[in-house]
């Protein structure tokens, strides 16, 4: 908001583009698991299967009469599924806090009305009975061993701005970030950082002038750093950096330490569930003590029953209520995605 | 409320069958109960529909401040119009209860953004206030507000409306609470009132029962007024009961007063007819005519004796009402009766033994109705008394009181109790062939119930009978 304003004709034709890609839910990976011929639980998630099947193993150790449909998708597209074309999922999980919010607040979500007493979860980690957040994670920078020298790691995100203006040939087409234009997530965490201060529409200028590359998603961006094409990436989640380098990879994962924004994952059994008795059993398992130590064997996820146990000092922990909607008004919305295009293409 | 003083009195009192219409007290504290229970329903009502109102006004304070906020957020720039819309907007509205919140801003007759669908206010607020209304959006009851802007676009002068909702979780959450606090301060109330109205139901018929226990306490013969000091309300009751007592009171008197007259015009002409049937019968010596003279004379001295004793007891019932008592000797009148009686005795060839063992016995009593008690006593323990028999008069003090006894060693009681004796004009069942009124017993019984005394009369051992008559010393 700091350059450009929209106009109303463009913020119409925004809308157009977005109605038409509503035609296009898109799956983008998907997995059966369980029992033939038992009772079948469908989950849309934005988590991917690697991360998402130790959860789901654990709870058909519990329920070896059901089998698991998985299905992984962006946020965007989930929401389009559940709000427009009003598909029968029976748990929807996402990290896009805001437009899980927003399912809630207009009616898609079913309520739970034991579920966060039985659960007795935190109050910020949960919307009223409607959407439970069962795990945390960081939001953070992630380098590749060779991009800064040992002892120069950038520490906050004025660290990173200073870093890439020294040296902008060696980092030119080599830094990436989400597209919060095509990522649920990448937007929510861009409207966050644009509303913790300046620095963000700094790094973004930055960014554009070196030619930065965006992302739909978390793991394109890990795997591009560990073959090399990118030496670093802003605002990753932090599970799949932790994943990754658990793996062997050779990354650096640094919390900025200006603040380090905590994105809580979270569940909501839509309206349009065929089995919300199915849905809301994979919830309670998501809450159980059982399926929050299952979640601590996946590196970056904080569980939200011991949160605040391992984070950083800076961590700011995203707001999960309605405040989250005024991101994704639409004039807004399309506001500050002229103002990132404008960042992002520089003169 | 079973010991209803309206109840079990009038049983105590002996006074027969009273009948009964409920109870006073019952229907003092239902009714003190049911103003109760109309203050804590009404106390209910008011508390909960106060708190409803300063909810919802509150509510809506906030509600008003975040759609200003959001018109606020309006901004015509030169090719169109932004919107700045902080997230504290809504976050400020989902934070009381964690309310769902919807909205909508319009220019013109487009909606720029937020839900095209969300009901917009009957009429444009005129306004920088905001409007309130109710509306249902997706089956959800919603309150909304609204605000307008006019606003300058594109060089054309344009309203804007800014419309936000926000459900009522919150507002209903404390307002059910609100409204549980109250019933308990409704139900505490009515609880505080069952022992309040208890207790005053019985503090104000308390004067009731102290009226009632005061006149149940009285003596038979206690016709004095009633000067127990009543509340007002209770003042004609105490009037007409003393009204009626006093001409209880007067019908009586007139009663013992007929009575005494009667008795004494009656004594006087019968003492000159004895007179004249003794002069006669000195005067006769026909046998059959001295018999009959004789008989004539016997029977003048039974209606004599009838008639003396009917004053006398017309003199004990008169002095019992209002008794006069002095404190005096009593063994100084015990001697002077026996004295008295030594004459009489003396003819029948029958012997009086006082027997005085205490020196000086103050009593204090009405002396008249006392000796005509005694009189009474040691008069019929001479008449019962065959020739050379004995009678002890005997004075003893013992255990705060004063005995007489009087024994005789006569014909005994045959079998009647004193209750049957004492019994006006009730005589023995072997006794007919000795003169009396049967007004005797009664006399001595009266007088000893009056003086707060006793009297008892048993048969005596190796026959005869022994009246005891005591009194309380001083």
């Amino acid at each position: 908001m700091r350059r450009l304003f929209p106009a109303l004709a463009l913020t119409l034709f925004c809308l157009c583009l977005q109605s038409l890609a509503a035609r296009a839910f898109e799956i983008e990976d998907r997995i059966r698991l369980g029992a033939e011929g038992g009772a079948v639980l469908s989950i849309l998630s934005t988590t991917d299967i690697t991360a998402a099947e130790p959860l789901l193993r654990a709870f058909l150790e519990q329920r070896p009469d059901l089998a698991v449909d998985y299905i992984v998708a962006s946020a965007n597209s989930i929401h389009q599924a559940i709000a427009e074309e009003r598909l029968a999922y029976d748990l929807v999980i996402s990290s896009a806090m805001d437009l899980q919010i927003k399912l809630a607040n207009d009616g898609f979500a079913l309520s739970q009305p034991d579920a966060a007493e039985v659960a007795g979860l935190p109050h910020w980690a949960h919307w009223r009975d409607l959407v439970f957040g069962f795990a945390l994670e960081p939001v953070v920078i992630v380098a590749s061993a060779s991009a800064f020298d040992p002892g120069h790691l950038p520490r906050t995100r004025r660290d990173l701005i200073d870093a890439l203006r020294e040296d902008p040939e060696r980092f030119r087409g080599r830094i990436g970030t989400y597209d919060p234009a095509a990522s649920g997530a990448g937007y929510l965490f861009a409207t966050q950082d644009a509303g913790f201060g300046n620095a963000f529409w700094r790094l973004a200028e930055v960014m554009g002038r070196l030619d930065a590359r965006l992302y739909c998603c978390s793991g394109d961006m890990i795997d591009d750093l560990a073959t090399e094409r990118l030496l670093v990436a802003y605002n990753v989640v932090g599970s799949y950096a932790l994943v990754s380098s658990a793996k062997g990879s050779d990354l650096i994962i640094i919390p900025p330490e200006d603040f380090t924004l905590l994105l809580i994952r979270t569940a909501l059994v839509p309206k349009t569930a065929a089995r919300p008795d199915l849905g809301t059993a994979f919830l309670e398992f998501l809450l159980s003590p059982a399926g929050q130590a299952s979640l601590k064997g996946t590196p970056g996820m904080t569980p939200v029953r011991d949160a605040t146990a391992d984070l950083p000092s800076s961590a700011r922990t995203i707001r999960l209520d309605p405040g989250l909607l005024a991101n994704l008004d639409r004039v807004r919305k399309s506001a500050f995605l002229v103002e990132w295009t404008a960042a992002m293409t520089q003169p | 409320m079973t010991d209803s003083p309206a109840r079990n009195r009038p049983a105590r009192l002996g006074s027969g069958r009273v009948a009964l219409t409920g109870s006073l007290r019952r229907k003092l504290v239902l009714q003190f109960l049911a103003v109760a229970a109309v203050v804590a329903v009404a106390l209910f009502f008011a508390v909960r529909v106060t708190a409803d109102r300063a909810a919802e006004a509150a509510q809506d304070a906030v509600l008003g401040a975040a759609t200003i906020a959001l018109s606020e957020g309006l901004r015509a720039e030169e090719d169109g119009l932004d919107l700045d819309l902080p997230p504290t907007t809504f976050s400020m509205l989902s934070a009381m209860g964690e309310d769902r919140v919807f909205y909508r801003v319009t220019l013109g007759s487009d909606t720029v953004t937020g839900y095209g669908d969300l009901p917009l206010p009957a009429t444009l607020p005129p306004g920088a206030l905001p409007e309130f209304y109710d509306a249902s959006y997706l089956d959800t009851p919603l309150r909304l507000a609204a605000v307008t802007r006019s606003m300058l676009v594109d060089g054309r002068q344009v309203t804007a409306l800014a419309v936000l909702g926000q459900t009522r979780f919150g507002q209903r959450a404390i307002a059910d609470s609100i409204a549980r606090r109250a019933a308990l301060l409704g139900v505490g109330f009515f609880l505080l009132a069952v022992p309040l109205s208890l207790w005053a139901a019985r503090s104000i018929l308390g004067p009731v029962g102290r009226v009632t226990e005061a006149v149940a306490r009285r003596g038979p013969h206690d016709l004095r007024p009633v000067n127990q000091s009543v509340p007002r309300e209770l003042g004609p009751l105490i009037g007409a009961l003393n009204g009626f007592i006093l001409r209880l009171r007067g019908a009586l008197s007139r009663t013992e007063t007929f009575i005494a007259e009667a008795a004494h015009h009656i004594r006087t002409p019968l003492s000159t007819v004895r007179t004249e049937a003794e002069i006669a019968l000195r005067q006769t010596q026909e046998e059959p005519t001295r018999v009959r003279l004789r008989s004539v004379i016997r029977s003048v001295e039974e209606s004599s004796r009838s008639a003396g004793q009917l004053l006398e007891h017309a003199l004990v019932l008169y002095r019992t009402d209002r008794v006069d008592r002095s404190e005096f000797d009593l063994a100084a009148v015990v001697t002077a009766l026996v004295e008295a009686f030594r004459p009489t005795a003396e003819l029948r060839d029958i012997a009086l033994a006082l027997d005085l063992r205490a020196g000086e016995v103050p009593v204090i009593g009405d002396r008249l109705m006392i000796e005509a008690a005694l009189r009474n006593l040691v008069d019929n323990a001479i008449k019962y008394s065959d020739a050379d028999g004995t009678v002890d008069v005997g004075l003893t003090v013992a255990d705060g009181s004063a005995q007489v006894t009087v024994s005789d060693r006569g014909r005994g009681l045959g079998g009647a109790s004193l209750a049957d004796l004492a019994t006006r004009f009730r005589r023995g069942g072997n006794v007919t062939d000795v003169v009396g009124s049967g007004l005797g017993l009664t006399i001595v019984t009266e007088v000893a119930e009056a003086s707060g005394g006793r009297f008892s009369l048993s048969p005596r051992d190796g026959g005869g009978t022994c009246a005891v008559f005591s009194l309380p010393l001083r």
